[in-house]
């Protein structure tokens, strides 16, 4: 892999809403992440992309204030922060979607919509939840992300794989998320599904959103992202803008080609040249384009 | 939560597209069923169990395993059990009968010194159980058996005896008496006022866990507890509130039996935290947490009650009564487990 430095952020008049610059983290003697960067500006839409391990959710666990980053720094509107828990930074406006989603599957939709920020009415000791209001709520904001659900009471465990996934992203978006973070949001959903996904990502950052989305797919990247962050065993591959690389290029660097040639020879050396297996991946190896060198050269420019 | 657990509300919005089968899928449905089933049969079997006079001693056999059963109920719906809640009843007990019988305090603020006691005990459990991470299981049975203990041997320690008695004789005592010991008749009944207290805890239950945040937050982080945190549901708080809740329940328990008898032993509420669990289980709370009801679990203390006090009227031998808690017990968890699989298999 040549481009290991990361990218400087790409200059713009108006600081980006969050900016990450050569962050690390090590977990005691494991060094998961280190020297990161990238920008979110608000209305785009940055991909984080990486193999099993690259340091995708260590990489946005600083930024939604679970992990504390052990170098670098963190910018909000331009001024360093610290978060200090989770809740720190949501109330700072950065929303997390985990792959777990985060939601109660026994409990009605509404129910997941309002956790921990239930709409209640009365004072003192007879104050009650607003039911029919979080109801009406939920119904419309599921309604205006074009997710029609006929009960809002039914648990939310009976939904979809992809209604649950814009659930909890119309519940960000509804809690005045300025920055909306998705943890691999379309690992598990089939091609419609995570179509559907995408297109709440989309509109997500037609509303004006900075939208944080980490994945293993390119081909999910691609079609929604303004801007790509490439993770390699938590160091950066580099941090590009759209214009600067093509979706080729971006899966050749996502697959690793000099690591695909380098994993065939050495399964031939114990398999035999024969192994189909083999043949499989040189061949695959053979019709990467060679693009790392030339997109890292590319962004640092 | 389990596979079992998703597929069951995997099923539930084909069971409840019509009003009917919204309701069957309400967790207390099943011990609404059991209640009646064996109010009708002692009605019809025995001749006294449907008078006035009847009502009054099951309702008063229900009284006080209904308020530890829907504590208990909140609890498990929370997602935590409690071992030490039948113990507690005794301890809070004897804790009023030392002070005032013994050391002369004013009965009032014995009765205090009792509540404050519990709750800490209470928060104690919870404290434990949230900052070690073991499971309420152990860390309960563990604070049972030291309670159990210290009520023994300290009852014996002070006044060398292993019951407190002669509560009557206490200044002020028929001041509190009234709140937790009273009744009235009604056509030849006798009816407690802790069957009032019951009532109202499991009305004030229900309302908190279906209308206020607080209900919210025990259905989820009893339901997922990682998801409850990372949405920023005060987890902490509101299991050691549940604990507490449950001490507090116990308490209130103590002193109905403490000034209705005006005497205590012991061993009061010792091997009792199982019929409360038992109670909550057929009133439809899952094991697993996330999922029950107050009202179903005061039912299941309903049918506690009236099959104690039905076995009594019939004169059978009142051993039979475990048996049939045991057979009761099955039966709600094979239930559920077959109204599961059953949906599950039917895809
Ligand atoms: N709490 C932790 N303690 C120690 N090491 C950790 C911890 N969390 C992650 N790591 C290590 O840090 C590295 C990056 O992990 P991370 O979870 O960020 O990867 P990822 O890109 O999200 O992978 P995946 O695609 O599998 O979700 C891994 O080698 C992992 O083993
Ligand atoms: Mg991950």
């Amino acid at each position: 892999m040549s481009a290991t430095t990361p990218a400087p952020a790409v200059q713009r008049s108006a600081a980006p809403v969050v900016e990450v610059r050569d962050i690390g983290k090590s977990y005691g003697p494991v060094n998961a992440l280190s020297g990161v960067s990238t920008t979110v500006n608000a209305g785009e839409v940055t991909c984080v992309l990486g193999d099993n391990g690259a340091g995708k959710s260590t990489f946005i666990k600083i930024l939604a204030g679970v992990h504390t980053p052990s170098e670098g720094e963190l910018l909000l509107d331009g001024e360093p922060v610290r978060f200090s828990s989770p809740r720190a930074a949501l109330d700072a406006g950065i929303a997390t979607v985990y792959q777990d989603l985060a939601v109660v599957p026994l409990m009605p939709v509404w129910r997941n919509f309002f956790l921990g920020s239930e709409l209640t009415r009365g004072v003192g000791p007879f104050r009650s939840l607003d039911v029919k209001e979080m109801k009406r709520i939920t119904y419309t904001e599921l309604d205006n992300m074009g997710i029609d659900l006929r009960d809002v009471d039914q648990p939310i465990g009976t939904l979809s794989g992809g209604e649950r996934q814009c659930v909890a992203i119309a519940r960000a978006v509804y809690f005045g998320a300025r920055v909306l973070i998705l943890d691999e949001p379309t690992a598990a959903l089939g091609v419609k599904q995570s179509g559907v996904v995408l297109k709440y990502i989309a509109r997500s950052r037609d509303r004006g959103l900075g939208v944080v989305f980490i994945t293993h797919n390119p081909h999910h990247a691609y079609p929604v992202g303004d801007r790509f962050l490439l993770l390699n065993r938590g160091t950066s591959l580099g941090n590009f803008e759209k214009s600067e690389i093509t979706l080729g290029q971006l899966t050749s660097l996502m697959a690793g080609g000099a690591e695909l040639d380098s994993l065939a020879h050495e399964l031939e050396r114990e398999m035999g040249r024969d192994s189909s297996l083999v043949q499989q991946l040189e061949s695959e190896a053979e019709r990467l384009p060679d693009v790392v060198g030339e997109a890292g050269t590319r962004a640092r420019e | 939560m389990t596979t079992t657990d998703i597929v069951t509300v995997g099923n539930r919005p084909r069971l409840e597209s019509r009003p009917l089968r919204k309701i069957l899928a309400r967790p207390e449905i099943g011990a609404l069923v059991a209640a009646l089933a064996v109010m009708l049969f002692f009605s019809v079997y025995t001749s006294n169990f449907m008078t006035l006079s009847g009502a009054g001693v099951w309702l008063e056999s229900a009284s006080t395993f209904g308020i530890m059963a829907v504590a208990v109920a909140l609890l498990m719906i929370g997602g935590e059990f409690d071992l030490s809640a039948g113990v507690m009843t005794g301890f809070t007990a004897l804790i009023v009968g030392v002070l005032t019988s013994h050391y002369g305090l004013n009965i009032w603020v014995a009765v205090l010194v009792s509540l404050v006691a519990a709750l800490a005990v209470g928060a104690l459990n919870g404290f434990l159980v949230m900052r070690t991470g073991l499971p309420s299981f152990i860390v309960t049975l563990g604070t049972f058996f030291v309670l159990a203990g210290i009520d023994l041997a300290v009852t014996k320690l002070i006044t060398g005896q292993v019951a407190i008695q002669g509560m009557t004789n206490v200044p002020f005592y028929d001041s509190v008496q009234p709140l937790f010991g009273s009744s009235i008749q009604i056509g030849g009944g006798t009816f407690y006022v802790s069957v009032l207290w019951w009532f109202l805890a499991t009305i004030l239950a229900t309302w908190v866990l279906l209308r206020t945040r607080a209900g919210n937050w025990i259905f989820a982080v009893g339901g997922q507890l990682n998801s409850s945190r990372q949405v920023g549901v005060p987890v902490l708080k509101t299991k050691v509130g549940l604990f507490m809740t449950t001490a507090g329940a116990a308490w209130l328990v103590g002193m109905i039996s403490l000034f209705r008898t005006s005497t205590v032993q012991a061993n009061t509420g010792v091997g009792q935290e199982f019929i409360y669990i038992i109670c909550a289980v057929v009133g439809g709370c899952l094991l697993t947490g996330g999922f029950g009801s107050a009202i179903g679990a005061a039912l299941g203390a309903l049918i506690y009650g009236m099959v104690f006090q039905g076995i009594t009227f019939a004169q059978w031998d009142t051993n039979w009564l475990r048996t049939f808690l045991g057979a009761m017990l099955l039966l709600a968890v094979f239930l559920n487990h077959f109204v599961r699989t059953r949906a599950g298999g039917a895809r």
